[in-house]
């Protein structure tokens, strides 16, 4: 060993980081960090493509990516910007919303299954539209702006009292990933169960309208789905990449996050609502899609080889996977909604966590 | 001229309903290496906790350079005390230099996350534990010893003229709690780092200690000197331990030597 004279003069490169730095700005470069949302994106972008070529009017996935970029003509306008861009446009944001979501959850519980759809999010923001939607139906019908932005807003409200009720149960001086999980499997049960009794109290054209949002289901997003959510990811993305830079510190236990200066309740309660808020609005637009917040982190992970789910990569894995899984069942077995594939996959995918998170795995 | 750096005031700290330390006092002079000692569940690590900001008293305070600790914002006491606590655990797959890297938080922002400080301080701990050829290496597949210099090279990329650490060598094999113990003392006289640690072995407390501090059932029984302190009549009444004290032959301090009680000559 040298002593700390030599060392403050013969001071190298930290090993393994590279910097990214423009005045008073700088950034850790990981090549891989960049590489997988580009990568990521191309295909995102040739599976959207396709996605919108596909209906009653086939177009080549050449004519879609021309007339996005305002080469198309009248014809291809109407049916792309018309009918077919609000689908996958939300599988999109929806996915993207999912991802970011799953990766902040998983990052501050320390365990590769809290995701939203787990940790009872996704039910309580289904309790708060269901209600919406059967006490609408009960007295007088929910259309026009209530329908719009209320259906959104009572989901959002309820996924983050969802949130707050997680946070304040799992919260024994400090959050332990696994009692955070067994509380919110309970908290989902609760939302599950309270969405069916709402179903059973509702009449049978509103229940019919829920059950098909509650499968997850991209194919009845129009436009004016697509704004709510646009705008609160304009504001809840940027939010969380921003208060994300103590995510590093939070995944170590609760005394090393405050010995480096991390005031580790409100860091991670603001994540905590932050990430709620973001899987509330996405269930409001497209009804609980399971497994895209639980797997594209960890996909990501893999991919990226970073110690916790790389945010960016998180989103853009999000959005392949809806898009992609939303392709797949309209190739194949066109009268299913999305959600319906993303169960199938998600489930086998929850065994094996389960069985390596008894092994004591964390994420 | 001895400056107080940490002063706890009639202190009183405990867990739910039960009082671990009860109105304790305690000076922590600037440049020395203050070791508390003192039996299983004494209320050592307590202290070290509340000293650390990590455990809020019940009542007295907390001082950090003569401003009460809890009143300053978490961040700026981050850049002037660093701990280590018992045991930490790091996230699966973390690399050392990522580990290290984590030692800057208190330094930076989100916007700036990676400066040329940064990268300097990591290597310099990194060089400083020797860690640096390990760098690119996953932490939990080190050795005890290992991990532990990945640990304390995070606690100094801190930066911090202050260091709190719990039971650093524990789990450490002798020849590297020496080594943990030899790089504590260089960056005291080298950088003039005032530390504070608890420690269970008495001999080395012994020798590397300027002051020895004794606790037992959440009070301070003795403090001063180790070859003050650490006294005959001290072991038994802080540790119910009969043994010698005998001059260490390589140091010069205390060395403890316990009687074991199949050994006794009065045994029969």
């Amino acid at each position: 060993m040298k002593t700390v004279h030599d060392v403050v003069h013969d001071v190298a490169a930290a090993p393994g980081r590279k910097a990214l730095r423009l005045g008073p700005l700088a950034w850790t470069f990981r090549p891989r960090i960049v590489l997988v949302p580009l990568a990521g994106a191309a295909l995102l972008v040739l599976v959207a493509a396709l996605n919108i070529g596909k209906g009653s009017a086939h177009l080549e996935v050449l004519d879609v990516l021309r007339t996005l970029l305002g080469g198309g003509d009248r014809r291809e306008n109407g049916i792309i910007f018309d009918l077919r861009l609000p689908r996958t446009l939300a599988g999109v944001l929806v996915g993207a919303a999912f991802g970011l979501a799953g990766a902040v959850f998983q990052t501050i519980a320390r365990n590769p299954l809290a995701s939203p759809d787990i940790l009872g999010i996704t039910w309580g923001a289904g309790v708060g539209a269901v209600a919406l939607i059967v006490a609408g139906g009960t007295r007088g019908q929910v259309s026009g702006v209530v329908a719009e932005l209320g259906v959104p807003l009572a989901a959002l409200g309820a996924g983050l009292v969802a949130g707050l009720l997680l946070y304040a149960l799992s919260w024994r001086r400090g959050i332990d990933g696994h009692r955070m999980v067994l509380i919110g499997i309970g908290l989902s049960a609760i939302g599950y169960n309270a969405v069916y009794w709402l179903l059973t109290v509702g009449d049978v054209d509103d229940a019919t309208r829920a059950t098909t949002w509650l499968v997850g289901n991209l194919a009845g997003v129009g436009w004016e789905s697509i704004g709510p959510v646009a705008i609160a990811l304009a504001v809840l993305v940027p939010a969380t990449l921003v208060c994300a830079h103590t995510m590093g510190g939070l995944q170590f236990g609760d005394d090393t996050a405050r010995g480096l200066g991390i005031r580790v309740d409100a860091a991670r309660g603001t994540l905590l609502l932050l990430a709620a808020g973001l899987a509330a609005v996405a269930t409001a637009a497209a009804g609980p899609i399971t497994f895209v917040a639980l797997a594209s982190p960890q996909i990501a992970l893999r991919l990226a080889r970073t110690p916790r789910p790389p945010l960016v990569g998180s989103m853009v894995l999000g959005a392949l996977l809806t898009v992609g899984a939303d392709l797949a069942l309209r190739t194949f077995a066109p009268d299913l909604p999305v959600g319906v594939l993303t169960s199938v996959l998600g489930a086998p995918y929850l065994i094996y966590l389960f069985v390596r998170s008894r092994k004591g795995v964390r994420a | 001229m001895t400056e107080v750096r940490l002063r706890a005031e009639g202190v009183r700290l405990g867990y739910g309903d039960r009082v671990v330390v009860d109105d304790l006092d305690l000076d922590v002079v600037d440049g020395s290496i203050t070791v508390i000692i003192g039996p299983n569940g004494c209320g050592k690590s307590t202290l070290l906790r509340a000293l650390g900001r990590l455990l809020a008293p019940r009542s007295g305070a907390v001082l950090l350079d003569g401003k009460r600790i809890d009143r300053l914002p978490t961040k700026e006491v981050a850049t002037v005390v660093g701990l280590l606590p018992q045991a930490p655990s790091a996230p699966e797959g973390l690399t050392v230099a990522d580990l290290v890297s984590r030692g800057r938080q208190p330094h930076q922002r989100w916007y700036r996350q990676w400066s040329a400080g940064d990268e300097e301080a990591v290597s310099r701990a990194l060089s400083l534990t020797g860690m640096d050829v390990h760098a690119e290496r996953v932490v939990d597949e080190l050795s005890g010893g290992q991990r532990q210099r990945a640990w304390i090279s995070m606690t100094l990329a801190q930066d911090t003229s202050l260091l709190l650490l719990d039971e650093p060598i524990t789990y450490l094999d002798l020849a590297h709690q020496v080594d943990v113990l030899d790089l504590v003392h260089r960056l005291h006289t080298e950088r003039g780092t005032t530390v504070v640690m608890v420690l269970h072995d008495l001999n080395l407390a012994a020798r590397y200690a300027d002051t020895l501090v004794a606790m037992r059932e959440g009070r301070i029984v003795a403090q001063g000197p180790p070859s003050e302190v650490l006294s005959e009549q001290l072991l038994s009444d802080v540790f119910d331990l009969d043994a010698k004290v005998l001059p260490d032959p390589v140091a010069g301090t205390p060395l403890v030597v316990p009687v074991s009680a199949h050994l006794s000559p009065d045994r029969g």
